[in-house]
């Protein structure tokens, strides 16, 4: 489950020996592919090209290149402070996010998986019963708590609540990749008169890089694309992440879909360069963090 | 060379470990635990308790009570709240659909996502390239996909506009219309969804022993056969698996739906959470609001049950 994208085994239906049926069958698989191929992405190439579009032109002809290709929708957005600000906050809450999650998590699953303590088993089920709810149950006491306590309207305010509702999983995954730290180090370490915390910094954690890697990833994930949280929590623009900024641009311009379209390409632009980019991390990273959970 | 050393290695911590073991014996095991126990635990516990377990908590507790969120709650109402809800119909709209949205993703969604991990765990030119393309509206965030997806059905500038102007008709404006609009919401869940589960399912294919889908070949065993006597009782774990990420998905479907229609038209597309949200948190009805969150509280913990159960007896 390591790595999806790059061994490719013929795992499933060996070819069979005729080559007739076999060609037969590639252009069926080819075709299916094909269909199913184009169903996803003309959306997504509709809504870039659209971009380049004047209205009468998207309305007119919402597939084909557009007549006149018009930079300017582009560019007006690239150099409005509003997009770049978007981006600013998304990125601050993911990454703060990330990093909060794996330290808190990491130290919390480095206790539960080395160390027996009375209850230990307790607080690991305690931990789980976060898997099993999702964020909206509670949104609204969250509101009152994140308001209580001042935080509302402030990425921090964001940014705890997504580390909390984050741990279930991430410390499930963290811990039972401690555990498989080989005994053998802890003896040496420990007849050498290393400490637990010494050797969660020196030891676990560089030997523990594929988990550090599949956590920060889905929290990071998940982080950029939320939508929920900070709808509820967020209430002046200026503090918006991108997912909620779109939304607050679309109610703006309303049927001005050149205008729209062209955010939106802009706003996925990141996810789409970065999913490429390191497609095989990101892969493995979200499925097995669903597998191994 | 390495392997030799390494044996030594072994051998000789082996050595290292007996030794120290009755020392060791002698002492309180190992270094201090409670350093690590005072400093490292108690983040964890804090955040968690304070921002998922305590709000899950005053759900139940809020939901007794008729309140605006100003000021602490003091009118108890008892179960009010949950018989108006059980009587709104907007409410009953979210549950209807939340099941069709389960059931669609588990009868269509889930059987997609297999048929495609099945044609895609082949050897062939350009197989990594659809994989990609097929996970990639699972990494979008949902919000976008929806935006995408309402210029998609836009009867005026859409795609759905320009294919109906083809064969010279107008098209209908399917989010604006009542009886269609869960079905369009249902086709862009399937849309944004299936390529994480049919990743899951490569995954799982994968890690299926090829001789006995080879054993099954020489005994004559045709396509079908094969799929149905071999891989789907060996890809269970993983049916199951996909199946529980379907239902969860489904409970809390609420950032596809917003940019759509926002449970419109006339709450035809409600769902249990964007129910929530539109009663609960725009119109600050904290008691009312915490009463639909308690409802599908415990419809998580009725589904995980049930979940678990299945899973044992299959087991």
């Amino acid at each position: 489950m390591t790595d999806v994208t790059s061994t490719i085994r013929p795992a499933v239906g060996q070819a069979s020996r005729k080559p007739g049926v076999t060609f037969v069958r590639l252009l069926y698989v080819y075709a299916v592919l094909f269909i199913v191929a184009s169903i996803v992405l003309i959306p997504l190439v509709t809504t870039a090209l659209g971009g380049f579009k004047t209205l009468g032109d998207l309305r007119t002809n919402p597939f084909g290149l557009p007549d006149m290709w018009q930079w300017q929708n582009y560019g007006d957005i690239l150099f409005s402070e509003r997009y770049w600000r978007m981006l600013w906050n998304s990125l601050f809450i993911s990454v703060f996010t990330v990093v909060l999650t794996l330290a808190v998590a990491g130290m919390a699953a480095f206790t539960l998986a080395h160390i027996r303590f009375f209850g230990s088993g307790y607080l690991l089920n305690y931990f789980l019963l976060g898997l099993m709810f999702p964020v909206a149950t509670a949104i609204l006491p969250l509101f009152i708590r994140i308001r209580d306590l001042g935080l509302l309207d402030n990425p921090w305010g964001v940014i705890l609540p997504q580390v909390a509702f984050g741990l279930g999983m991430s410390i499930l995954l963290m811990r039972n990749f401690f555990r498989n730290v080989p005994q053998e180090l802890f003896d040496a370490a420990f007849v050498d008169g290393c400490s637990y915390i010494r050797f969660f910094w020196s030891v676990t954690l560089p030997l523990s890089r594929p988990i550090i890697a599949t956590v920060g990833i889905v929290a990071f994930v998940q982080s950029w694309n939320n939508y929920i949280i900070p709808l509820i929590l967020l209430t002046s623009e200026s503090n918006y992440p991108w997912p909620l900024g779109i939304m607050s641009y679309r109610g703006e311009y309303g049927t001005d879909w050149q205008l729209i379209l062209a955010f939106i390409t802009l706003t996925i632009l990141p996810t789409i360069i970065v999913f490429f980019a390191a497609q095989k991390h990101i892969i493995a990273g979200l499925t097995a963090g669903a597998v191994k959970g | 060379m390495a392997s030799v050393t390494g044996g030594l290695l072994a051998k000789a911590r082996k050595a290292i470990r007996e030794n120290a073991r009755p020392i060791r014996r002698d002492k309180v095991i190992g270094p201090s635990r409670l350093p690590v126990l005072l400093l490292f635990l108690p983040p964890a516990l804090l955040l968690f308790t304070v921002f998922v377990m305590l709000p899950m908590g005053e759900a139940a507790w809020y939901s007794l009570y008729n309140w605006s969120g100003y000021g602490r709650p003091t009118e108890f109402v008892g179960l009010r709240n949950f018989e108006v809800l059980f009587q709104n119909r907007a409410f009953h709209q979210a549950l209807t659909n939340t099941g069709l949205i389960m059931v669609v993703s588990i009868v269509i969604q889930v059987p997609l996502a297999l048929w495609l991990a099945m044609l895609l765990a082949e050897r062939f030119p350009g197989v990594v390239a659809f994989r990609l393309i097929f996970f990639l509206p699972y990494v979008l965030a949902d919000v976008a996909a929806g935006l995408i997806w309402r210029f998609v059905y836009d009867g005026d500038y859409g795609l759905f506009a320009a294919i109906f102007g083809f064969f010279g008709m107008s098209a209908p404006y399917v989010l604006a219309d009542r009886d269609l609009a869960i079905y369009a919401v249902l086709a862009v869940v399937v849309w944004k969804y299936f390529g994480f589960h049919m990743m899951l399912f490569i995954a799982g294919l994968q890690a299926i022993d090829r001789n006995l889908l080879e054993a099954a070949d020489i005994d004559g065993a045709s396509r079908w056969q094969r799929f149905r006597y071999v891989t789907l009782p060996l890809l269970a774990p993983t049916l199951r698996l996909s199946i529980f990420f379907a239902v969860i998905g489904s409970i809390q479907l609420f950032d596809v739906v917003m940019p759509l229609t926002g449970g419109g038209p006339l709450n035809s597309t409600e769902t249990l959470v964007t129910f929530l949200y539109s009663y609960g948190v725009m119109r600050m009805q904290i008691g009312f609001g915490s009463a639909a969150g308690v409802v599908l509280f415990l419809i998580c913990v009725v589904l995980a049950f049930t979940y678990k159960r299945a899973l044992m007896r299959n087991d």
